[in-house]
């Protein structure tokens, strides 16, 4: 839009979507500055760090996250933000809301306070998550001041076999580039594996793009989106439709534009993968067997063994078969709709393993009922899993959701950080699939070989 | 914001890749909204499992306990966009953080905050690591911006670089948000231009509430 004397890039945010857990402090700044938020009516507020995802909840069934919800009430009411609060029918996880409601446009800008901000660029927005102080700059001002990241290109060929999802290409590519892989770029998705992939899909491929470190993600927008997108509630309608659909048409990459640089995956051959370690770069297919620090690189190997020591795991072993605690399926990684179908056919008719603590968290409000209007929640409720009210939950612990020291929890969500889904909790990352084979199995499961469908 | 010249004090060894920003401030230490940024930092690995201050943990030395320089390896603060993270190392004094490579979203939230992100050339990095290793808390470093360089013990005496927009801001102290409204004309001729040129961008309203359709059902909106 504009440069900045000190060189940097203004760009403009065309939808800023807020969460409890840091949009308070920034309504404090800005009220201590005496500075008006320039365009709420781009700005959404949204709570969902802090839910509890009891039914029937309230501020308090979760007492530390009151305080943050009625911060966020109050400042958004002050502000003239619109809400969606805690027992709002489209409340949710921030990054499932947006695109939900239509919020998210292809070609527009999109700032999150959250590293998961790329998850939208899954409808071809360019997508940047943010701190306390860029969050606060940009209610004040709408705008965004950044250093122009590179451009990163990977290409994902090849078809995805039965059960192979998105998040396992994204392990994959983490595992392949590493945790840092993508610093300081913008990374554009391309290839036959992602135009053949459901938005849904696309949407979890760029949520896992800050596991690599990228700073932002997403993939062109082809009619597949524009079709995703049409008839949401804050979408343009009649003409201002056909305008955007026509300017959307427009917006590729040319095939000749110059990339700093360009990965390939062939995903073809690629089977379910899980995170071993305690970052998303430790990765191995479901047959696989989990490093050696004997032999990995000098320079890895004092992580590696931190890592299987916090995890509680030999070098070499196996991780099909390992029992489990715990079982999660939720977060903006893999909360929607297809997540939970995907996880529910597996799960349908079968019951979860005895000892095993297994449950379903949507991503939104809206899920939750369209899952319900299909019966989704029957099948989890029947095969024993805790049928919760959509939000964070687990992901982070910031509600309160968490495992027990020692569990071992397998999780569709997006950190395998120590500590992350409470204290001295084991975590791997999965698919919805594999964590439903893993569910009913009582052990980390191949779901292809449950489903007797190996291919 | 407080501007940054000069910064002398300890430099804590912390030599470990992609420290995270729940490793930095874990989400269950922010259960309200006025924590103790002080005690939040490095909460897990300061305390042991029966709840006892971890002597071995680096920041509980008795020659770290009160540091003014973080010193550690590659792609620090990845993770979580959680400014705490930043604002617990200012609660503890520290206001230089010199690692072999940031966080993009970290590192932003370091500048915005008055604290100096350095990144020194591999080389330097070796010899910075291992002068503050050997001096062990038992004598400071100074981290000078405007003349963009390290001094320490044994005459350590190092340059670096950091791009003059990041030095700038920092020196001057200057309110980011302020930098930015002098452009006030600028953002409002933007917005006018995309009001004619992409005017869906311009305007996020709920057309339930304005549309003469009336609202679609939630199973209607595409979500089966
Ligand atoms: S689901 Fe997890 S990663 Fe996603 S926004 Fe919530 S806490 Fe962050």
């Amino acid at each position: 839009m504009a440069r900045r004397p000190d060189g940097r890039e203004l760009i403009y945010i065309d939808r800023h979507v807020l969460h409890e857990l840091h949009a308070p402090h920034a309504f404090e700044q800005l009220e201590k500055q005496g500075r008006p938020v320039r365009r709420p009516d781009l700005t959404f507020s949204i709570q969902d760090h802090t839910v509890a995802t009891q039914p029937g909840r309230t501020d308090d069934t979760y007492p530390s996250g009151a305080a943050f919800l009625r911060a966020m009430r109050e400042g958004s009411r002050k502000n003239r933000i619109r809400l969606f609060d805690i027992d709002d029918p489209e409340q949710g996880i921030c990054h499932v809301v947006a695109p939900e409601l239509g919020m998210v446009l292809p070609g527009a800008t999109h700032a999150v306070p959250d590293s998961h901000a790329s998850t939208v660029g899954g409808l071809g927005a360019l997508a940047f998550g943010c701190g306390t102080s860029e969050l606060t700059h940009i209610l004040a001002t709408q705008v965004m001041a950044l250093k122009r990241p590179k451009r990163m290109r990977i290409r994902l060929d090849g078809r995805l076999g039965p059960h192979v999802t998105a998040k396992d290409v994204a392990l994959r590519i983490i595992a392949e580039l590493g945790v840092a892989g993508a610093r300081g770029h913008a990374v554009e998705y391309g290839g036959r594996a992602v135009t053949t992939m459901p938005i849904e899909q696309r949407m979890t491929l760029c949520n896992l793009n800050i596991e690599m470190g990228g700073r932002s993600g997403f993939v062109a927008p082809d009619d597949k989106a524009f079709q995703w997108i049409a008839g949401r509630p804050f979408a343009p309608t009649g003409t201002l439709w056909d305008r955007a659909l026509a300017h959307w048409r427009t917006l590729r990459s040319d095939d000749g534009a110059a990339f700093d640089c360009e990965h390939v995956l062939d995903c073809a051959t690629l089977e379910p993968q899980i995170t071993w370690g305690t970052d998303p770069s430790q990765v191995v297919g479901i047959s696989g067997r989990v490093p050696d620090p004997a032999a990995v690189e000098p320079s890895r190997r004092a992580g590696c063994e931190s890592a299987l020591a916090y995890m509680g795991l030999e070098p070499g072993m196996a991780l099909a078969g390992l029992a489990v605690n715990r079982v999660f399926i939720g977060s903006c990684t893999n909360s929607r709709l297809p997540d939970l179908q995907a996880a529910a056919d597996v799960v349908r008719g079968r019951h979860i393993a005895e000892g095993v603590i297994a449950m379903v968290v949507p991503g939104s409000s809206s899920v939750k009922r369209a899952a319900e209007a299909v019966g989704l929640d029957r099948v989890f409720r029947d095969a024993g899993f805790f049928w919760g009210e959509s939000g964070c939950s687990m992901c982070a612990g910031g509600n309160g959701d968490r495992g027990e020291p020692g569990e071992r929890c397998v999780s569709t969500t997006n950190r395998n950080f120590e500590n992350r889904q409470g204290p001295k909790v084991r975590t791997h990352l999965v698919s919805p699939a594999t964590a439903a084979a893993t569910a009913i199995a009582g052990r980390i499961a191949d779901v292809r070989q449950l489903l007797g469908s190996q291919a | 914001m407080q501007p940054f010249l000069r910064h002398t004090g300890i430099a804590v060894p912390l030599l470990r890749d992609d420290i995270n920003t729940d490793q930095i401030a874990p989400v269950q230490a922010m259960r309200s909204l006025k924590p103790d940024y002080k005690a939040l930092l490095f909460m897990r690995a300061r305390r042991r499992d029966d709840g006892s201050e971890d002597p071995d943990f680096v920041l509980n030395r008795p020659q770290f306990r009160d540091p003014g320089i973080l010193v550690t390896g590659h792609n620090f603060g990845s993770g979580s966009s959680r400014e705490a993270a930043v604002w617990g190392m200012l609660a503890n004094g520290i206001r230089v953080i010199v690692a072999k490579s940031f966080a993009d979203i970290y590192r932003e939230n370091c500048l915005q905050n008055g604290l100096l992100p350095v990144t020194l050339t591999p080389g330097d990095a070796d010899a910075f690591i291992a002068c503050v290793v050997k001096a062990n808390g038992a004598a400071p470093f100074t981290v000078d911006l405007e003349t963009q360089r390290i001094s320490g013990p044994e005459r350590l005496d190092l340059a670096f670089d950091i791009p003059p927009a990041d030095r700038m801001r920092l020196i001057e102290g200057l309110d980011d948000i302020g930098l930015t409204l002098k452009q006030s004309d600028d953002i409002a001729r933007f917005e006018q231009r995309m009001a004619a040129e992409q005017p869906w961008l311009q305007s996020a309203v709920d057309n339930r509430a304005t549309d003469s359709a009336g609202p679609l059902s939630p199973a209607g909106r595409g979500m089966g």
